[in-house]
């Protein structure tokens, strides 16, 4: 890890070179990604757009550390995912890598400071510094008031932001968002969208995956997906 | 010590643990069940075996490890008159050869304690009791070791003297004196007169219980009985005479160490094979009864704890059978919690602390039922039963390792899930 910060080109925190997967469908191979180049720089507001298809949940699968390429090299702090042992995965998502899903993904029978706990379980840390972490993290996201209540007790824009409040748990650089506002109404995605915004102030790497163009106007840049391979990139 | 074991991670894996298991309470109870009954069964078992075997055992220590007894039998081969009136002179047992030879043949004997017994009315004023007269000598009571009750037992001195002291039990006492004169009483045997010397305890009637004491003992010098009444008894019994000679009806020869005793019975056994070509003795070692009834147990506790075993066995499967399905279940949360950055190996450790609480507790309220059923058995059947710690913490061991054995494989195959994969199930 020491080697990420003292690396060649310090300000990339993502870097892949020729990055393939593919996968086997019946007799047939199917080329997710075919060939994508990508750099992605400390602090950048990127979104991934693209129609059903083109790759983009591959390519978030293998930004999250949850897959391995085919081919290629994908790097994160300057270390190839190829050549992580599962364990080292779990600890790179764990570290540098905060998720952010459509279906929100809370654990149902925990709690909303549960929920926002878990990484920290993870990374061992005492339970009562854990509490402090994740009524600070709820005072941000606005849910003080719900520390102790369930998931299905909150509406949809609630359950999102604890969400958000769990990815930021360990601190990650770099927040992965999947159409993070697919499930939300116009006025509750705006509440997210600007919550997503201030963190990149903050300096956050995020990367927004969404089909939605007003969505993606958040972003700084925007990266279009076609058929396994990068169509082209916008600068907002 | 306490607050650290709070905050550790194993602490509250047990807690999320149990969280979950209180999420379905009907379904975790229902789970354990075979657990609660395969647990119950073994500690119930093992009290049962225990408390039958420790009885049996009790009564072969009763009659001393160290001892060989040998008494005097009528042989079978004998009986070839089928007439209606026998008249006829049966002499048989162990003589008073054999008791000498006995004590110059073997030096690892302690004692012998040579024993005749004859079947007589005891009277006192106008109490009779139907005693059976012990002629023995001052080792009896060093060998059958009764507390002394009142007065004295026989000494070297009257053997010697062949004089006419008596040595009552308890309940001969009671029976006789009933309360009101003890030492020092007259008491009539037959023909002739004795005086009470002691009172030993005893009298104690357990049913099947075999000591050499009886409770209706009368202890008296055997050249006492052998002077008075001889060898030669005489028996009118369903329209047959039966004339009996018997020197001496017992020998209670007891080794001068535990280790002796098996050789010793073995020499013994030959001495009687040489000497007595009708099998008119028998031989029976306590210590050999003993290590039987111990192996018989043995088995027995093998047996019952297999039963057992199978239930839990069974009761084990049922908690895979759960734990498979809470893992499909709950394949998402393993993808979201993978997500998040849980190794395989914390994914285990969840999903076993969870099987090993539910077995845990399983294996508590089984034990608690265990402890309640043969509490019951002795209540109502009087049967003995005897828990150990050894059979609670072995059915308690079982259970944990229950709870770990099968949820192995149920762990194993949550941590095993693809994360992109469990992420997208519904």
């Amino acid at each position: 890890m020491s080697k990420s910060k003292k690396g060649d080109t310090p300000s990339a925190v993502i870097e892949w070179l020729a990055v393939r997967k593919t996968y086997r469908m019946g007799d047939q191979d199917v080329h997710a990604l075919d060939g994508v180049d990508l750099c992605i720089e400390r602090g950048e507001y990127r979104a991934v757009m693209g129609p059903s298809g083109s790759g983009k949940s591959t390519l978030l699968n293998l930004l999250g550390c949850l897959d391995r390429p085919t081919e290629g090299v994908c790097k994160l702090h300057g270390m190839d995912v190829a050549a992580q042992s599962d364990d080292q995965l779990s600890e790179m998502r764990l570290r540098h890598l905060g998720f952010v899903f459509q279906s929100f993904n809370l654990i149902a029978q925990l709690t909303v400071r549960e929920n926002i706990e878990l990484p920290l379980f993870y990374l061992g840390w005492e339970a009562a510094r854990s509490a402090e972490r994740a009524a600070e993290l709820a005072e941000l996201v606005g849910l003080a008031d719900r520390l102790e209540h369930r998931p299905r007790e909150l509406s949809g824009g609630q359950q999102q932001r604890t969400a958000v409040a769990r990815a930021l748990a360990a601190d990650p650089h770099i927040l992965l968002a999947d159409e993070p506002t697919g499930n939300l109404d116009s006025a509750t995605s705006g509440q997210i969208m600007d919550l997503l915004d201030g963190l990149n102030e903050q300096g956050r790497t995020i990367i927004l995956v969404t089909h939605e163009e007003d969505i993606a106007a958040h972003a700084r840049s925007r990266m279009h997906m076609r058929d396994g391979r990068v169509e082209r990139i916008e600068e907002a | 010590m306490i607050h650290l074991l709070k905050n550790s991670r194993t602490w509250r894996n047990v807690k999320l643990g149990i969280n979950s298991l209180m999420l379905h309470k009907l379904r975790s109870l229902l789970t354990v069940l075979g657990v609660v009954f395969g647990v119950a069964s073994v500690i119930a078992m093992l009290s049962v075996g225990e408390g039958a075997g420790a009885q049996a055992l009790e009564q072969i220590r009763r009659l001393g490890s160290n001892n060989i007894l040998v008494d005097s039998i009528k042989a079978l081969d004998d009986d070839v008159s089928g007439g209606a009136v026998r008249r006829r002179m049966v002499i048989y047992g162990i003589t008073y050869d054999d008791y000498d030879r006995l004590r110059e043949s073997f030096d690892r004997i302690r004692r012998i304690v040579p024993v005749k017994a004859i079947r007589q009315e005891g009277r006192i004023g106008e109490r009779t009791l139907e005693l059976r007269v012990v002629g023995t000598t001052h080792e009896w009571f060093e060998l059958v070791q009764r507390p002394l009750l009142a007065g004295r037992v026989l000494t070297v001195a009257d053997i010697e003297s062949a004089g006419n002291p008596v040595v009552l039990t308890e309940y001969g006492a009671r029976r006789l004196l009933a309360g009101s004169h003890t030492v020092g009483e007259s008491l009539r045997i037959g023909r002739h007169y004795y005086e009470v010397v002691g009172i030993v305890a005893g009298g104690d009637d357990v049913e099947g219980l075999q000591t050499p004491d009886e409770r209706v003992d009368a202890y008296v010098p055997i050249s006492t009985v052998r002077q008075r009444y001889g060898d030669i008894s005489y028996r009118i019994q369903s329209g047959s005479f039966e004339v009996e000679s018997v020197e001496l009806h017992h020998l209670i020869i007891e080794a001068a160490s535990l280790e002796d005793v098996e050789p010793l019975a073995e020499g013994i056994q030959v001495m009687f094979e040489h000497f007595h070509p009708q099998e008119d003795y028998r031989i029976r070692v306590p210590l050999a009864l003993l290590r039987q009834a111990e192996a018989t147990r043995r088995t027995f506790n093998i047996v019952l704890g297999a039963i057992a075993g199978i239930s839990l066995l069974v009761g084990g499967i049922g908690i895979m059978n759960i734990m498979l399905a809470s893992v499909t279940e709950r394949t998402r949360e393993i993808g979201i919690r993978r997500a998040i950055g849980a190794r395989r190996s914390q994914i285990i450790a969840q999903f076993l602390v969870e099987t090993t609480a539910l077995s845990t507790i399983g294996g508590i309220i089984g034990a608690a039922l265990g402890l309640a059923i043969p509490w019951l058995i002795t209540l109502f059947t009087g049967l003995p039963t005897i828990i150990t710690s050894w059979a609670l913490l072995l059915a308690l061991g079982i259970s944990m390792g229950i709870g770990i054995i099968f949820g192995l494989y149920p762990a194993v195959r949550a941590a095993g899930l693809d994360p992109i994969a469990a992420l997208r199930h519904e």
